[in-house]
């Protein structure tokens, strides 16, 4: 009997089976930022530990950093001393960082696939819930915690229980003005928040054989909300060509056997599922979130949920997310007016995705009273765009173009919203307070809606606004 | 490395009520800029306590007799979201020693579980009676027995579930794997090398 990729990689890196049943697993790569990683280091160093393996274990800073390029020290003294922590800690353990000043700084889980560090077959960990993002290459990607962090610093290796496999096949092909941001937060309103949970999401099928290896890592950087812990794409040509040729991918002779080595990790055609779940993608429209998490979600024509037409167990939710969205059921989510448009993070913040908005922005002017923030994932995606002239269709257009960072996704640097705002927004997750202030609200949607709200000043059909 | 076994846990229970309540709500991301998780227990649940201006909400968590609880009794798939560790080091640091909830997410689930705090699910109906139990007398002690795998309050006993790796190192007292690891070196110098792309 075939086997998947998740089953491959994991017989790959299992050490050993620990007394309490689960594995000793081998992280071939380690991505650490500064967030989650300074009580890891200062475990170490109380438990007498040193790192273990240096050279696979790569840093960048990405959650505090202010975006409007000011200069050091910060203006916040906490998020200062972050970055000093991280800085002191990599200098010390000889580990790759890639600072400011480097031009390859950016968010995690840009950076790693643009320097070609993502690679197919291998296992990854960081302690950021999104690492399921390097699924797109292949890679089983796992989120975790900070004392798994030092279990990693010290020993590259986690304690782990074996997930399930769930192939989500999304097959047929997608609609105009559809895009992956579309198919995983309908994936996620399908199977629920949670319906991930003990999985790991294999996505297959016709639309993501067509996907760009943005749009897969799109796909499978949201895994996690819909509570699976990795996701992942097979690997193919696609995946070959994206890494050939970039920093950290083989080269040479090497580059072949790697090849070979990648391709026989992909799932076999024999594989046995634990759980097979089929989408047609001609079904799925422009989708955007009304509620408080992900899956709270609706087709950009369909009318938000009332508390009422929803099965019984699942009012207290709704009505809580109404509540807090200061939303009516039964309402159109369509021409519900905006105040921030953010544009970026590490779902939605690579260049193909400034790429796409900037063919439909020339003419088009940021509404009055909107604040919109255009915000690359990686100095890399900056530079790239600047070299091709799009930070002046944004700026033409009325968007503020930033450098690089998470921003406004979590709002720990100084992008934040401010008291009730509604932020039509790129990244992945719209819970209460996520985006800075405490009633903040956030609309998920993908970039192209995103600048269609920016654009008319409210929640918009970007396929009536552009014209596709 | 020697650790406690943790095989029961008694005490008071606030209700938490809610499903999907994320590590955001647990710790919002603004108390997460610092280099230490000392002093997170004063942030848990901030914003569901606290208004903009500072002022307490109207909550279980911030009434009096709720006041040193040390089981949660939350609903389905709490602790999603981000992987912040912050968010249960926050609970315990709150003096939280257990949470009862319908269902956990993965990574929060592993976190609590390194740190000593189990995490036990128990079906709708059961969650619903304890949450009942506990708003009706705050004075009810909840018992978490994790060998026999029960919840019991005010002489009624419900059965709950943790997974069974998690039971283990829990009333074994290796929740806190780093020792373990750290005895398989050669192995993992050998698994590193034939995997072929660590270089060394």
């Amino acid at each position: 009997m075939g086997k998947t990729l998740f089953e491959k990689v994991w017989e790959a890196h299992s050490v050993r089976v620990l007394p309490n049943g689960q594995t000793q697993l081998l992280i071939g790569t380690h991505l650490i930022h500064e967030v989650t990683s300074p009580q890891a280091f200062a475990m170490m160093r109380e438990l007498g530990l040193t790192v273990r393996f240096p050279q696979r274990t790569f840093a960048t800073v990405d959650h505090i950093i202010p975006t409007d390029c000011t200069g050091e020290p910060f203006a916040d003294p906490l998020a200062e001393a972050m970055l000093q922590e991280l800085r002191r800690n990599c200098r010390a353990a000889g580990i790759t960082f890639f600072d400011r000043d480097t031009g390859k700084q950016g968010v995690v889980h840009v950076v790693g696939p643009e320097q070609g560090i993502t690679q197919p077959g291998t296992t990854i960990a960081c302690g950021d819930s999104h690492t399921s993002t390097h699924g797109a290459f292949g890679a089983i990607a796992f989120g975790i915690g900070t004392t798994q962090v030092r279990d990693i610093l010290a020993t590259q290796t986690m304690a782990l229980g074996k997930l399930k496999v769930r192939r989500v096949e999304v097959n047929g092909s997608l609609r105009p003005g559809v895009y992956a941001k579309d198919v995983i937060l309908h994936i996620i309103r399908t199977l629920g928040v949670n319906g991930g949970t003990g999985f790991a999401y294999e996505y297959a099928g016709e639309v993501f054989d067509h996907f760009s290896m943005e749009g897969r890592m799109t796909v499978c950087n949201m895994s996690v909300e819909g509570g699976a812990r990795a996701g992942y794409v097979n690997p193919d040509e696609k995946t070959f060509a994206y890494l050939k040729g970039r920093p950290y991918a083989p080269a040479g002779a090497e580059w072949d056997k790697a090849v070979a080595r990648w391709r026989s990790f992909a799932s076999d055609a024999d594989a046995q599922y634990d759980d097979v779940v089929t989408i047609n993608g001609a079904e799925i429209e422009p989708t955007v979130t009304w509620g408080i998490n992900p899956g709270q979600a609706i087709a950009i024509g369909e009318k938000i949920p009332t508390v009422s037409g929803t099965p019984e167990g699942e009012r207290a939710l709704v009505r809580e997310a109404l509540e807090y969205m200061k939303f009516s059921g039964g309402e159109p989510i369509k021409g519900k007016k905006i105040d921030v448009a953010f544009l970026g993070s590490c779902t939605n913040g690579r260049l193909s995705d400034f790429q796409e908005v900037a063919k439909y922005l020339p003419g088009k002017r940021v509404a009055d009273g909107v604040k919109a923030l255009a915000v690359p994932g990686s100095q890399v995606v900056a530079a790239r765009c600047e070299e091709l002239g799009l930070d002046r269709v944004f700026r033409a257009a009325g968007f503020e173009w930033r450098a690089a960072g998470c921003s406004m996704c979590l709002a720990m640097n100084p992008d934040k919203l401010a008291g009730d705002q509604l932020c039509a927004s790129s990244s992945n997750r719209n819970f209460k307070g996520r985006q800075g202030s405490v009633s903040g609200r956030t609309l998920l949607m993908s970039p192209l809606m995103v600048a269609a709200a920016a654009v008319t000043g409210s929640v918009s059909d970007a396929r009536e606004v552009f014209g596709k | 490395m020697a650790l406690a076994k943790i095989v029961s846990i008694s005490g008071r229970a606030v209700p938490v009520r809610g499903d999907d309540i994320d590590t955001d709500r647990i710790i919002p991301a603004r108390f997460m800029k610092c280099v230490t998780f000392d002093g997170l227990g004063e942030f848990m649940f901030y914003d569901v306590r606290f208004d903009e201006q500072g002022n307490r909400k109207a909550h279980p968590l911030n009434e009096a007799r709720y006041q040193g609880a040390r089981v949660i009794v939350s609903g389905n798939n709490f602790g999603c979201g981000s992987s912040r560790e912050h968010a249960p080091q926050a609970i315990y640091r709150h003096g939280v020693r257990a949470i009862i909830a319908e269902g956990f997410a993965e990574i929060f689930f592993g976190n609590s579980t390194t740190l000593g705090l189990p995490c036990v699910t128990v079906s709708r109906a059961d969650r619903e009676a304890l949450q009942q139990l506990v708003e009706g007398d705050a004075e009810v002690e909840v018992t978490i027995d994790l060998e026999r795998k029960t919840v019991s309050a005010s002489g009624k006993v419900f059965p709950c579930d943790i997974r069974e790796s998690a039971r283990q190192a829990l009333v074994s007292g290796h929740w806190d794997p780093i020792a373990e690891l750290l005895e398989s070196g050669a192995e993992v110098d050998a698994v590193a090398g034939k995997v072929g792309y660590m270089g060394r």
